[in-house]
């Protein structure tokens, strides 16, 4: 059979008005179903004729899915909000702007008034191996075209490759692991919510899938609790375009400090795993110590311990040591004369 | 502000024009605005049909046999068309009528030997776009692989593979004398294992046989030189010898290269994408075989149309050979067939600045001032004609940096990747970028100001070009303001300022880079044509191509000029060669500003020449008694006199050559049928551009910038950046700062980002879309960017004005690099472009990082 890329296929399209409508026809079609959320991954997908589902559930009509409201004291995301309005929701950005500013680090203006939080967090790998349609480990194959001796891996794993070197391109999932945050998942036999971190999987759990979510589930909403509100945020991307780009590594982290001494603190970073990799043993070894340089370059060393570089993403090991640093010290910002 | 250039006292003014270097609403804006624009993909026909291409799967290979049975089969599917159905690659013939032999290993549009991975192998043509794709997903080809190769490097290896059987280096069999030239050949070279021993150093291998291959295969276009080398680097104070690799940048134009045709009456109706109009009729017609009884091409048999183009770059000067697929199943199936070409598909058909490895060494006197040049150029070409990138990157390197002694050699490899085709600045781009970075090294090494040794070695006026031609003499060009340009950036990019400011603060280094950039800046001998009608308005036919550049109509405002006409009464019609064009320029190589300036200039010329001899037949006296002005022909000093459409209509009545009875023998084939077509309707201003020049016109670009860098994350975003032109008189300000500042940014994303990415081992392409090949975008672009333009005429062309649509690539991709080094030093960077990857790995390493000369990475 020849291949044909860039021309979108037919399918069946159901546009349910409510969640519970999707969910019905989540539940009935099973593997045969695609969840469509803001479009951005699945029409990459489609067009490319390399995933071809004979159903697509396209959520945009269902209008619960979509809104911030109060929770708890924090805040509840309906899955389908765009991130746009993620960026600009004044409590957001007032009490947890670490996630506007992850939010708004995504794609492009264009993308996030399209894209939404939750597709944003549950899109696929981006490998170019495994997105050009080769038939690798996550492609249900039994080879890593990107860990081969001429392989061109610049943007793969350094850390918990597993046969899979791809990564996790997200940039708000570090910033909601920071924010500890909770994914409300539901399907035909009800609701169930998992921690943010444990949401996302690696290869050495499941190396064709990115998230916990099977055939039937659909993320409906993420919940973000007070615990972090207001707290001491750090947040940067760093990629080669300054938008419509994907991270190389990102860094995310929540932290209370009192008196020159952090307290507690969570971090994460994206771009270096399968998953966004939550760094609790820098967490705490940081806890109680004073915020320094010393501490900074302690906790970076450990944030990469066991990093392992292929032939072209050895800068990635410096890249998240002194991204790491600079979430627990800061940066000395330049003064030009 | 005014220019001060000791050096070139005095420099040349010109007169205040009305029009002439004031900003206007161009004819199209309004269209492109509000979308009513047309580009090639918005037309229907009744009945079109859809084409859709099945592009090779494999980087190099033998298609046995096509089984396109299941698809034929399919209720909707109306053709499949293969290379089978395809002319040959046709002989073109010279206005003298001599045979130019087409390149038998020359593109087809399809094949059956695919030389590389998504090179169309056969088209199917279907009800609409979704049928065509499920029919091809039903047809199985039968490949026969064959050795591959994407690395010119590895190519060159002993035992390396050739892209094509035939071999893996263009090269050209001399002419004989008086002929044009034979098609290129293809040849094997491979180096010696010795030859690589410096490879992983990052120094571009020179094999030791090369002078004698060169000699025995490609005398006549593989080496040059000039002047004493060997003294050169003798006499000395600093030489060094530098290797740097350019990237291979797809062109990407935001409108991809559909086509849509349809035939009546035998005549081919072809809606396109193109850069230029008229001449865009002829390439068609020659690539479909359609050609008159002299060999040329049959121009009563094709209609182009083309009103708006979404950006060509080199990649479209005549459209794109793909266009004729659509035309050639239009017949087939005796329907319009539309043929939209896709993004991925634009990536493989679309073309793509070749890449080049450039190894240079280059002799300094203590004063900073260039005393020899030896450069030694591998391009990698693609699979099929030959560019002549190489040779332009040493003839650019010899006019910018003005050596007085220099050899140039060039290996044209082939690869099996996407066809390479000219991309703004071709050649000078690679030049330039390979000669900047030791120019910035040895401000370094030898204590001198960047911009002060990029002064002491720039071209002033007439200044020598390239090698010596036929007569023994080194050709030169028309004239250089290049200095004048250089202080003037100085001076407003406050450099001395900035070169004072500490480097480093926090994370933070900051460097400042300059660069000089020059390209061939306007052709000449091409025709114009225009109708003053009897309703006192000017009515414009344009063949220049619509490519956003607004030289489509800027070049035409210097006959209304001339001619004292309010734009406003001025109407150009443009866009398809059925509404009677006259013969235009290709739009490409920065030809269209001088080659049209001069032939609107002849037509103003015409105009008035005619008007006057209307006055003196109706008012008495002499021609040349009368003047124009004020929409008036009239006697001298004042008097009586005629209004423009009073004499529009007096030259109806005259007939002959006022209202365009008679045509001019000297216009092309194509004007005059154009002008015969719009006789009787008024006064007719038709004429060639046959005005003396003494010299080749060529434009300079002085580019400034400043970067910030992250030492942390190897992150840097650009400060500033000023580019400042020496493009003669200035046109049109809005459209030249757009192109000035346009074409930088298209320098600026070689230098920051953009590039192909292949998997050697399988010969296939990881980078196809936008987001992987990385063109830069608006938040990429320099925090503050000017431009500038010295408005100082050229004195060899009636207007002064010059092209500018390439030298300002080069200026932006190697100031940004300049002042990377600036703020790095000289261990970071090897290759362009320059991510923050390579840039924290060189830093943590203290020597520079990454893969030196590995291709496509």
């Amino acid at each position: 059979m020849a291949i044909i890329r860039d021309i979108m296929p037919a399918f069946e399209l159901f546009q349910p008005a409510t969640t519970d409508d999707a969910v019905v026809m989540l539940s009935k079609y099973g593997k045969d179903a695609w969840v469509m959320g803001g479009g951005l991954d699945t029409f990459d997908w489609l067009k490319d004729r390399i995933k071809r589902p004979a159903v697509v559930v396209d959520l945009s009509q269902v209008k619960e899915l979509s809104g911030i409201r109060p929770w708890n004291g924090g805040l509840e995301i309906g899955a389908m909000t765009t991130l746009t309005e993620v960026v600009r929701h004044p409590e957001v950005r007032q009490k947890f702007s670490i996630l506007s500013t992850g939010a708004e680090a995504a794609a492009s203006p264009q993308i996030r008034n399209q894209g939404t939080l939750g597709g944003n967090i549950s899109q696929d790998a981006r490998c170019w191996y495994y997105r050009g349609g080769w038939k690798c480990y996550r492609a249900g194959g039994n080879t890593c075209y990107a860990d081969t001796p001429t392989a061109i891996n610049r943007e793969h794993a350094i850390l918990q490759a597993d046969r899979c070197v791809a990564v996790n391109p997200s940039d708000s999932a570090p910033a909601l692991i920071a924010l500890d945050a909770q994914m409300v998942i539901r399907n035909s036999k009800g609701e169930r919510v998992v921690n943010a971190e444990d949401y996302f999987v690696g290869p050495d759990l499941d190396i064709t899938h990115m998230t916990v979510l099977r055939p039937g589930d659909l993320l409906t909403a993420i919940r973000i609790p007070a615990t972090w509100a207001g707290t001491q945020f750090y947040f940067e991307k760093v990629r080669d375009r300054q938008v419509w780009d994907f991270p190389l590594v990102n860094v995310a982290s929540s932290a209370v400090i009192s008196g020159g001494t952090i307290q507690r603190m969570r971090i994460a970073v994206n771009g270096v795993a399968a998953r966004p990799l939550r760094l609790k043993e820098v967490e705490a070894a940081v806890a109680g110590k004073p915020r320094n340089a010393e501490t900074a370059n302690m906790a970076a060393e450990l944030a990469i311990r066991g990093a392992e570089p292929l032939r072209y993403n050895g800068y990635k090991i410096p890249l998240m040591r002194n991204l790491v640093k600079r979430a627990i010290r800061g940066v000395e910002e330049a003064k030009w004369a | 502000m005014p220019a001060k250039a000791p050096d070139n006292n005095p420099l040349p003014t010109h007169p205040n024009y009305k029009l002439i270097g004031k900003n206007y609403t161009t004819p199209d804006l309004y269209a492109k605005v509000t979308g009513r624009a047309k580009y090639a993909e918005d037309y229907r026909a009744d009945g079109m049909l859809f084409a859709k291409l099945l592009l090779s799967p494999v980087p190099h290979g033998h298609i046995r046999h096509i089984d396109a049975s299941e698809a034929l089969k399919m209720p909707g599917v109306k053709a499949v068309l293969t290379v089978d159905d395809m002319p040959k690659p046709a002989d073109a013939m010279t206005d003298l009528g001599q045979r130019i032999p087409a390149n038998p290993l020359g593109e087809r549009g399809l094949t059956n030997d695919p030389v590389y991975q998504g090179e169309p192998i056969l088209a199917v043509v279907a009800v609409d776009e979704l049928t065509a794709a499920e029919a091809i997903e039903k047809i199985n080809l039968d490949i026969e692989r064959l050795p591959h190769v994407v690395d010119p490097l590895v190519s060159l290896r002993p035992g390396g593979a050739n892209a094509r059987v035939e071999g893996n280096v263009w090269t050209r069999p001399p002419a004989p004398a008086g002929q044009p030239a034979p098609p290129p050949q293809l040849r094997t070279l491979k180096f010696s294992d010795a030859d690589f021993k410096d490879y992983d150093q990052g120094k571009l291998p020179i094999p030791s046989n090369l002078d004698e291959w060169i000699k025995n295969n490609d005398p006549q276009a593989g080496a040059w030189h000039y002047g004493d080398i060997d003294a050169g680097f003798k006499q000395a104070a600093l030489v060094l010898d530098e290797t740097f690799v350019t990237p291979n940048t797809s062109h990407q134009t935001l409108e991809t290269r559909s086509a849509m045709a349809y035939w009546q009456n035998g005549k081919l109706y072809i809606h396109c994408s193109t850069q230029s109009t008229s001449q865009t009729a002829p390439a068609v017609a020659r690539w479909l075989g359609m050609v008159d009884e002299h060999g040329q091409p049959d121009l009563s048999k094709v209609v182009v149309v083309s009103e708006y183009t979404g950006g060509g770059f080199g990649s479209k000067i005549t459209s794109a050979i793909s266009a004729i697929i659509p035309a050639i199943a239009a017949k087939k199936t005796g329907m319009p067939v539309m043929m939209r070409i896709s993004r991925e598909e634009e990536h493989f058909i679309g073309r793509a600045r070749p890449s080049t490895h450039g190894r240079v060494k280059v002799g300094f006197t203590k004063d900073g001032r260039i005393t020899a040049v030896d450069m030694f150029v591998i391009l990698d070409n693609g699979p099929y004609d030959p560019q002549g990138d190489t040779n332009n990157a040493g003839r650019m390197l010899s006019l910018m940096y003005q050596p007085p002694a220099m050899r140039w050699r060039g290996l044209t490899v082939i690869t099996n990747t996407p066809p390479r085709l000219s991309q703004s600045q071709p050649g000078g781009f690679q030049g330039i970028a390979q000669m900047e970075p030791i120019l910035a090294k040895a401000s370094r090494k030898l204590g001198i100001d960047q911009v002060a040794i990029h002064r002491i070695n720039a071209p002033e006026g007439k200044a020598p070009i390239g090698p010596a031609g036929p007569n023994g003499k080194r050709p030169y060009i028309t004239s250089s303001f290049i200095k004048v340009a250089l202080d003037r950036g100085m001076e407003q990019f406050e450099w001395e300022k900035r070169k004072a400011r500490p480097k480093k603060s926090g994370t933070k280094v900051r460097g400042i880079g300059v660069a000089t950039s020059c390209f061939v800046g306007g052709s000449i001998g091409f025709d114009g044509l225009a109708v003053l009608k009897p309703d006192g308005k000017l009515y414009i036919q344009s063949g220049i191509g619509n490519l956003g550049t607004a030289s489509m109509s800027d070049c035409h405002r210097v006959t209304a000029e001339l001619l004292s006409i309010p734009w406003e009464k001025c109407e150009i019609t443009w866009g398809s060669t059925g509404k009677n064009l006259p013969w235009s320029c290709p739009s490409g190589g920065s030809q269209t500003t001088h080659a049209h300036t001069r032939a609107a200039y002849a037509v103003g010329m015409d105009a008035i020449d005619k008007l006057k001899q209307i006055a003196a037949k109706d008012m008495g006296g002499k021609p040349e008694d009368y003047e124009v002005s004020g929409e008036r022909v009239h006697r001298k000093g004042g008097g009586g006199g005629l209004t423009l459409a009073q004499a529009a209509k007096r030259a109806i009545e005259l007939g002959g050559i006022y209202d365009g009875h008679e045509v001019p023998k000297g216009v092309n084939k194509m004007t005059q049928i154009s002008a015969q077509a719009l006789a009787g309707q008024g006064l007719m201003a038709v004429a060639r551009d046959s005005m003396p020049r003494d010299g080749n016109t060529h434009s300079f670009v002085a580019g400034f910038a400043e970067v910030e860098v992250d030492l942390e994350t190897g992150v840097y975003r650009i400060v500033d950046y000023l580019g400042v032109a020496d493009v003669g008189t200035i046109v049109h300000p809005r459209a030249l700062g757009g192109q000035i500042l346009g074409r930088s940014m298209l320098g600026i994303g070689h230098a920051i980002g953009q590039k192909w990415v292949y998997d050697q081992h399988y010969g296939l392409p990881l980078a196809k879309r936008f987001h992987h090949n990385k063109p830069p975008t608006i938040l990429d672009a320099p925090v503050n960017m000017q431009w500038a333009a010295l408005d100082i005429p050229d004195p060899e062309t009636p207007i002064g004005a010059r092209g500018i649509g390439e030298p300002p690539v080069g200026a932006g991709c190697m100031a940004i690099i300049n002042a990377l080094t600036d703020a790095l030093g000289d261990e970071v960077i090897r290759r362009a472009p320059v991510t923050a990857d390579i840039i924290l790995a060189s830093l943590e390493a203290g020597k520079p990082a990454g893969e030196p000369l590995t291709a496509h990475v």
